[in-house]
């Protein structure tokens, strides 16, 4: 049994677990020593993600391969950075109990099991375990009307999506006859997909789309992103939406890559609804959480673009949008925890009036970010979309490429709107001054998001390697 | 390596940006601040503009092969490189885009007050955007540069601009972003049939003729936006009455050239076939913009509205020119584009000069400017015989030379060409007048001061450069003689073979 295979999920775990006592038994709060300890258990797993061997473990329930190191490193910074965004948030918000940290390394966990899932078994363990921890984070302002909504949403919700996961792998598991993604590959390129596995799939795409919030499975994000607490918004947007990502191109490009035909249409619908509302839905935002929540739901459908041409191309397209998705999500996220005014968090587009005279160097990063996310070149934003783009066309998806275009200029539209309220209008009075930790986040991932067209060739082979192991 | 001996285009193409940062790492007071940061944009540009000279002097015009190449492998399993050069047609809009930045910097040494800071980084890293746009060999670092562009564009529109700057800058940006996205479509697709997206070797490949079409059709989209063309030109009015002085200078003078410039670098070599089937209509369009625009700008009541709809006459005679595949219509279309670069950027100059005195546009607000202002009245006049192709003006020998072009192709497409000279005589001439001539009607103009010495020096080059065109032309077109003709007979070549293999 090679269960050493598994030491990044099961090293987290633990150090979870030892974290979790240390919180526990001195009497005074540990937020801090505890995030502290969750971040450097977080990079400790990172470098074992990239130590990690190939192959699979625990009777072919878990995979690693190139692609799952991909996406779990991708995972474990943005858990880590969104951590790092809590820290003095949660302190001033009067949330910084130690449990939070734990969560989240928990539901990291659940991510990196997701990511490395061979079986609908283990599929459905790693998302519960991820689900369960973010009902409680996004609800973690237990006082607050609105967090406390947001979580319940969430979770009612989460568990319908939860519940029709688990009829469809049911479903599956009783036409095809196993759990098992090789086999299930195996059997359905023999024999044939029946229409109990098409439905079958079609209830754990639904889940699936869920997750990472695409229409028509999106009503949840606006209410929960702008109810949960920022930092935990920054959290949703980054690392679960790259997990649930990955884990639908592990199970779509893997057992049912036979089945391209049944569920690209569905992807493919799921993708034009996504970039239509993401664009139209937005335009008419005041809060800027609420904003983001209608650009990622707009993002997810630039990346489904990809998804939906399967090819290695589309796939590797959808990878390397994730990537640069993450990084300028993680840097926009630090600009919003940043806004603060005289001890009050804030959350208004306006709120950012004249941000461009009152601390130029913050709305220099935001601008980049939110260029970046228009997908204006240089920037980052723009290869993710060339990328994705590309794939379409080559593989003749005119439609899916026009939709995006149009959905582009018209997303644009309020990105720059945010680039207008902070350069054009007039201030409104300074924000707060903000934690070094903050500024560091932001520099970090502005840089990346910049200078990103100096290296893209380092962040494409990756990604190629990536896909390359999971059309194997 | 290349005629320089060092990476002179790429040098040409980051210095501005290496300057702009300086700016960004200055701190200080207010005042000092604003101080060195024109003092460093402002020197940052004059050797940016010495060192483009090096083209200008060591350039070879018998050859219409790329100079002063560079590259770099970027992304090599996808057939993207880092790929810089200069033929004839693209080398003097490199030396115009250098020309006009110092100039720019200059005219908004006083009028720009508030953030200057900013104003110099958007101005520094927008001349960095032109350059390398103009440079680009390769098919996604121009697009990079053709959109990175609206950036400072956008920024300085709308944070300098007047009363309506944020409509006339989202008006810019969104017009111009849904143009180039259709133009990425076109060159993904191009990317996927060539496999590589170097220029040079898109101009070799042949693109199956049903394929040609809808290229054509995105690249139509996109540079028609840009040059502009009639119908959708109407961002351009908006952008130019509401940006400042020097933004609208740069607008004229070197981005409407973007969009002439795609046609000549992309439509034309890459796409014969459809370029020739869709010149009647670019005709149409060119005919209507020269007619309908020139009387649109007699009837405007804003000095730098009626120039932005010279602006668009002024490129429908070039569009026009383009597409008459003549070597005197090609000729005379990129002399037109310099000279209206210089000309055009002169005139609105000449706008913000009363502007920056008086806070205003409008032209019933002036009168008699001549008898308080004579210097100035001397230059707007010369610019303004040079706008209306007066003979020994800038303005004259591209226009000649594309209705003699034109004239080989249809005569009544001259003819409607013509038509825009006889009215830009009227519209310039008729506001002319009315500003410089007729009675002092309002006492206030009468404390006016004639041209500083700053703006005198900010003249001088536009003027002597004006006067050079129009009397020796020689010395500019010899620069892209070689490159037109290698242009046309290649244009010829592929329509004639395809003729005896078809018909």
């Amino acid at each position: 049994m090679n269960w050493t295979l598994a030491l990044p999920e099961i090293a987290l775990a633990l150090a979870g677990l030892v974290i979790l006592l240390v919180g526990v038994v001195p009497k005074r709060e540990t937020f801090f020593p505890v995030s502290m300890g969750v971040i450097g258990a977080l990079v400790i797993a990172a470098v074992l993600v990239l130590g990690q061997g190939e192959g699979t473990a625990f009777v072919g329930q878990y995979v690693s391969d190139a692609f799952s190191r991909f996406a779990k490193v991708l995972i474990l910074l943005g858990a880590a950075l969104t951590l790092l965004l809590s820290l003095d948030w949660n302190v001033k918000q009067g949330l910084g109990r130690f449990e939070y940290a734990v969560l989240m390394l928990f539901s990291t966990v659940g991510m990196m099991v997701m990511v490395s899932a061979n079986d609908l078994m283990t599929l459905y363990v790693g998302l519960e375990l991820l689900s369960l921890s973010l009902y409680v984070i996004a609800a973690f302002d237990r006082d607050n009307a609105r967090s406390a909504e947001a979580g319940l949403k969430y979770f009612v919700l989460g568990a319908l999506a939860s519940g029709l996961l688990l009829y469809g792998a049911s479903l599956v598991y009783g036409f095809a006859g196993t759990t098992n993604f090789d086999r299930l590959a195996d059997a359905l390129s023999m024999g044939g997909a029946g229409t109990g596995v098409v439905v079958g799939l079609v209830f754990v795409l639904a889940g699936l789309a869920f997750k990472i919030s695409a229409v028509p499975f999106h009503m949840w994000t606006p209410d929960v992103y702008e109810g949960a607490p920022t930092p935990v918004t920054a959290f949703f947007a980054t690392a679960p939406k790259v997990a649930a990502i990955a884990l639908l191109m592990r199970v779509l490009a893997g057992p049912f890559g036979d089945l391209a035909a049944q569920w690209g249409q569905v992807i493919w619908v799921c993708s034009v609804g996504s970039m239509i509302l993401g664009a139209f839905a937005a335009l008419g935002q005041r809060n800027i959480k609420r904003l983001m929540a209608y650009s990622s739901i707009g993002h997810v459908g630039y990346a489904l673009m990809g998804l939906t041409v399967a090819d290695e191309t589309g796939l590797r397209g959808v990878l390397v949008y994730m990537a640069i998705y993450v990084v300028m999500n993680i840097g926009t996220f630090a600009v919003l925890v940043a806004m603060r005014r005289n001890g009050r968090a804030l959350e208004g587009i306006d709120d950012l009036a004249g941000l461009g005279r009152t601390d130029p160097g913050m709305a220099l990063w935001m601008a980049i970010f939110m260029f970046s996310m228009a997908g204006i070149p240089p920037l980052a934003g723009f290869f993710g979309k060339l990328y994705v783009f590309l794939a379409a066309v080559q593989a003749g998806y005119w439609v899916l490429a026009a939709v995006g275009v149009v959905t582009s200029v018209v997303a644009s539209f309020y990105y720059l709107r945010i680039v207008k309220v902070m350069y054009f209008d007039a201030p409104e009075g300074a924000l707060d001054a903000r934690p070094a930790g903050l500024t560091v986040v932001m520099a970090a991932s502005g840089l990346a998001t910049l200078l990103f067209f100096l290296f893209p060739a380092a962040v494409i082979q990756a990604a190629q390697v990536a896909v390359s192991a999971l059309a194997g | 390596m290349n005629a320089a001996g060092f990476p002179l285009l790429s040098l040409i193409t980051f210095l501005p940006l290496a300057g702009a940062f300086v700016i960004l790492t200055i701190r200080g007071e207010e005042a000092v601040l604003a101080r060195n940061a024109r003092w460093t944009a402002l020197w940052t540009s004059l050797i940016n503009l010495a060192l483009s000279l090096i083209l200008w002097v060591r350039f070879d015009t018998a050859s219409a092969d790329f100079q002063f190449v560079e590259r770099l492998d970027w992304l090599p399993e996808f057939g993207v490189s880092y790929r810089m050069g200069v033929d004839g047609i693209s080398v003097l809009f490199v030396l115009l885009s250098t020309l006009l930045t110092p100039i720019c910097i200059a005219a908004s040494w006083e009028s720009v007050e508030s953030r200057v800071r900013e104003y110099m980084v958007a101005f520094l890293v927008l001349e960095s955007m032109m350059v390398g746009m103009f440079c680009a060999l390769d098919f996604v670092l121009f697009y990079i540069f053709f959109e990175a562009v609206l950036i400072p564009m956008f920024l300085i529109i709308g944070v300098w601009g007047g009363a309506r700057r944020v409509y006339a800058a989202f008006k810019f940006f969104l017009y111009t972003l849904a143009g180039s996205l259709l133009m990425l479509l076109a060159l993904l697709a191009m990317w996927f049939h060539a496999g590589t997206t170097d220029i040079p070797t898109l101009m070799e490949t042949a693109f199956p003729r049903g394929m040609q079409y809808w290229l054509f059709i995105a690249f139509f989209v996109s540079f028609a936006v840009k040059v502009p063309m009639w119908p959708v030109h109407t961002w351009l009015p908006d952008a130019h009455v509401e940006a400042p002085t020097a933004g609208s200078v740069i607008l004229a003078g070197v981005l409407l050239k973007m969009g002439a410039y795609g046609f000549l670098r992309f439509s034309l070599p890459m796409l014969p076939f459809a370029s020739q089937d869709f010149a009647p209509l670019i005709f149409a369009l060119s005919v209507v913009a020269v007619v309908y625009t020139s009387l649109v700008a007699l009837a405007q009541e804003d000095m730098k509205k009626l120039i932005a709809y010279s602006s668009v006459a002024h490129m429908g005679i070039v569009t026009l020119g383009i597409f008459t595949f003549t070597h005197q219509g090609l000729s005379g279309a990129l002399f037109t584009m310099l000279s209206h670069g210089i000309v055009s950027g002169a005139l609105f100059l000449c706008v913000g000069v009363l502007y920056d005195r008086v806070h205003s546009r409008e032209i019933l607000r002036y009168g008699g400017v001549a008898k308080i202002m004579p210097a100035y009245a001397v230059v707007f006049m010369l610019f303004t015989m040079a706008s209306v192709a007066l003979p020994g003006t800038a303005g004259f020998p591209g226009e000649l030379l594309v209705i003699v072009g034109a004239f080989q192709v249809n005569p009544w497409v001259a003819l409607g060409g013509a038509m825009g000279m006889i009215l830009g005589a009227a519209y310039m001439l008729y506001l002319y007048r009315r500003v410089i001539f007729g009675k002092i009607t309002r006492e206030d103009l009468r404390a006016l001061l004639d041209l500083s010495p700053r703006e005198m020096a900010v003249f001088a080059p536009l003027v002597l450069l004006t006067l050079w065109m129009g009397v020796y032309p020689t010395s500019f077109i010899s620069f892209f003689e070689a490159s037109v003709a290698a242009l046309v007979s290649r244009h010829e070549a592929a329509i004639g073979a395809a003729r005896l293999a078809g018909m």
